[in-house]
């Protein structure tokens, strides 16, 4: 009972984490189902859209502003930030690269990412600044049935509403509004689209600006989680198996893919990592993803793209 | 197309990895000063602890040429150059360093044990010292192999046995370990894995069960180590973390509900970037000290005077903290080095081999330590060229939620523990790299 309590616990706890990722995979995707290009910088944009919220908290609650207040204050002016974030990026990189090919817009995310991290830090200071959005204790349910109970901690848990509300969210914005058609209309031909009147510069600045809006979020998870710092761009990293596994194109496969990852590379460090010296979720969660790229090149929900010559 | 896109996606991975870039570049440098190249990271994952320690070394560097117009007349120029904490960039300003100032770079210290990993290599050819206060190789403390290496305070197998002997002691006596479990969770580089060999021969000696949990680099996912520690139940984690890893170690300990007080970190995971982070969840928590404390001292007032109230300086913010203070002893053990070689070669600018004699013949009495400012910081240190490491001594603090207190007297490393494996695991690298050691009866 004991081994098969530890065993649900790890499962639990690597599946909500797996969600947290997703959180930072589902900007990719906007980017990548609206635009075709793999946004290195989302990482990066989420550390960008945190030093924004957590430094303009910091200066409103210094200057006697009521914490749900600054809280709200806060949520603005980091979206602002984002929004300008998302218009500069469109106005000086993607515009002049439009009808580039995705390896150039591709380069043009890895310049954006070094751009962002240096400019956030400067501007917002590189030390590490706490964020308590959300409760990080732990409930230990089932607690008759399991020695010591099983651990669920509360911040996965909100992380995992969040998600699901964010993955609902955009499933309507991009099947029922006109913006989303729109967007997936340019994803498809950018040339195409324009053809037809689609404003291809407006699109490309509301994709980036959902897109730093989802990283917003993120940031607040994961800032109340480790606290808003650098190392949070590594969370780019741990959002690309979350990708290979559940398909660049698709919102849900994002949420599937977290899953997979966490559940997979928790599973894997507790149990296979302890027989061979530990330190292998980090790359586990790649073997997993390169698993599933041999068997299914576009992950398990992504569009199979056939192109003729 | 998409195949195209992740194979870039994975080459640019690399690139991610940090920028290295010079900072500030020097002045045109005159004839009467000492160059004094300073490797920091003001950027990226670990400046939060890099910045405070950075400030300390400048700001103290400063302070001599304001105070004392440099030393003995010869003005020190500065210069820092960004790593990232990454080996190859810390390699790259070594490089582009080592040779500016008339006489070249008086000495590195890198703030790494990966970057001094990879300058230990390098100094002998370049006749260049390499300044690591309590950090980098254990074994290095061995002067007649590591003739250029100066792991000045204390080394990772001194913290080992030093943490050792405080768990002992909360417990009630070295017979008292019999049996425990003392699980180590670091971080999974060089640092990190450096301890472990003086950990498992105190493990044999004093009984207890040890296991080493690694947590890869940056350390901000580390659900797996804590569930996983939460099974295994021990008595005590020691905490071998950097930058984000130790905030994060400790808000997954709180989330598991693993004692705090029942945490030690060794030095590099007992500052407030550590801490303030995890908020009340760090209340409790435990690290080593490197002798020094958090606070303010003699020098101090002499930074307020001579550099602040000038406008000048780098680190006003974070004066006094833990890390700033250890960057302070960095600059001190380096700048007094240089000045005890200038008392044998001239009151002139030195080459790295000169300061080497330098460090090699330092001997900071207590009287000298009050005299320079740092009584209550640091205990006498006397370096030779059997001993680089010139001190063996720690201290324990805690974190209270506001700030540190000290919970402990000194502890003294256990040198029948230590001495052993710097003899075995030095000869060997002596061995590896053809490297006859020298005979310390002979040297002065």
């Amino acid at each position: 009972m004991v081994v098969l309590g530890q065993f649900i616990e790890v499962l639990i706890g690597g599946l909500l984490a797996g969600v947290l990722y997703s959180l930072v995979a589902l900007g990719f995707v906007l980017i990548f189902k609206a635009s075709g290009v793999f946004n290195f910088a989302q990482g990066a944009m989420v550390l960008l859209a945190g030093l924004a919220l957590v430094r303009s908290l910091d200066f409103l609650a210094a200057r006697g502003v009521p914490m749900w207040a600054a809280i709200v204050l806060g949520l603005l002016f980091a979206a602002v930030v984002m929004a300008i974030t998302a218009a500069l990026i469109q106005k000086l990189v993607l515009g002049p690269l439009v009808n580039q090919s995705d390896l150039s817009l591709f380069m043009a995310t890895i310049g954006i990412t070094f751009v962002l991290e240096g400019a956030g830090q400067m501007i917002f200071g590189s030390d590490v600044y706490p964020l308590s959005l959300f409760p990080t204790d732990a409930w230990f349910v089932l607690d008759g049935l399991f020695e010591g109970g099983l651990l669920v901690n509360k911040l996965d848990v909100w992380g995992g509403l969040i998600a699901g509300a964010l993955v609902a969210g955009l499933a309507i914005f991009f099947q029922r509004t006109k913006t989303g058609r729109a967007l997936r209309a340019v994803a498809d031909d950018h040339a195409a689209a324009e053809s037809v009147g689609i404003p291809i510069t407006w699109i490309w600045f509301v994709v980036w600006l959902v897109a730093g809006l989802v990283a917003l979020v993120a940031a607040t998870v994961w800032g109340t989680k480790l606290g808003v710092q650098f190392s949070i761009v590594f969370l780019a990293l741990k959002a690309l198996p979350v990708l290979i596994i559940g398909g660049f194109t698709s919102v849900p496969g994002a949420i599937v893919g977290g899953l997979i990852v966490g559940a997979g590379e928790k599973i894997a460090e507790v149990y296979l990592g302890q027989q061979i010296g530990g330190g292998i979720e980090y790359w586990f969660a790649y073997v997993l993803a390169l698993a599933v790229l041999l068997v299914r090149p576009q992950g398990l929900f992504g569009e199979r793209i056939i192109e003729r010559i | 197309m998409l195949r195209k896109t992740l194979a870039a996606a994975t080459a640019a991975t690399a690139v991610l990895s940090g920028a290295g870039f010079v900072l500030s570049a020097g002045p045109a440098m005159a004839q009467n000063e000492q160059f004094i190249p300073r490797l920091v990271y003001r950027t990226g994952a670990y400046a939060p602890n890099g910045i405070p320690f950075a400030n300390g070394a400048a700001d103290y560097i400063t302070m001599l040429n304001e105070r004392d117009g440099g030393i003995n007349g010869v003005k020190l120029v500065m210069e820092e150059c960004e790593t990232g904490y990454a080996t190859d960039k810390g390699v790259e300003c070594y490089e582009r360093l080592k040779a500016k100032g008339p006489t070249g770079a008086a000495y590195f210290s890198p703030l790494s044990t990966g970057i001094t990993f990879a300058l230990t290599e390098k100094a002998p050819g370049d006749k260049m010292p390499i300044l690591t206060l309590g950090y980098g190789r254990s074994d290095s403390r061995n002067g007649a192999v590591f003739a250029w290496n100066f792991i000045a305070v204390g080394s990772y197998w001194t913290a080992a046995d030093i943490a050792i002997q405080h768990v002992a002691k909360e417990l009630g006596g070295f017979d008292k370990l019999k049996g425990k479990k003392i699980s180590l969770v670091y971080h999974d580089s060089p640092y990190g894995k450096e301890p472990i060999p003086a950990l498992e021969v105190r493990a044999k000696k004093d009984g207890f069960i040890f296991k080493a949990i690694p947590v890869t680099h940056p350390g901000v996912e580390q659900k797996s180590q804590w569930l996983a520690i939460r099974q295994d139940r021990p008595d005590y984690v020691l905490l071998w973390g950097w930058g984000v890893m130790n905030s994060t170690s400790i808000k997954e300990a709180a989330a598991v509900a693993y004692p705090r007080d029942k945490m030690l970190g060794v030095w590099w995971s007992g500052a407030e970037p550590d801490v303030i982070p995890a908020g009340d969840q760090a209340k409790g928590y435990k690290a080593l000290l490197l002798q020094h404390p958090a606070g303010k001292f003699g020098v101090h007032g002499d930074i307020e005077k001579h550099v602040y109230a000038k406008g000048q300086g780098v680190g006003k913010d974070t004066n006094g903290q833990v890390l700033y203070n250890r960057g302070l002893i960095d600059s001190l053990i380096g700048t007094e080095a240089i000045r005890t070689a200038q008392a044998k070669f001239g009151n002139k600018p030195l080459t790295g081999e000169q300061v080497r004699w330098g460090f090699e013949n330092l001997n900071l009495t207590a009287e000298r330590i009050k005299q320079l400012g740092f009584e209550g910081m640091l205990k006498p240190i006397k370096f030779s060229c059997a001993d680089h490491q010139g001190a063996d001594e720690g201290r324990v603090h805690q974190w209270d939620g506001k700030e540190w207190k000290i919970i402990s007297d000194f502890y003294s490393a256990d040198r029948s523990v230590v001495d052993p494996l710097v003899k075995e695991v030095s000869a060997k690298y002596a061995a590896e790299k053809n490297i006859t050691p020298r005979d310390c009866s002979k040297e002065q």
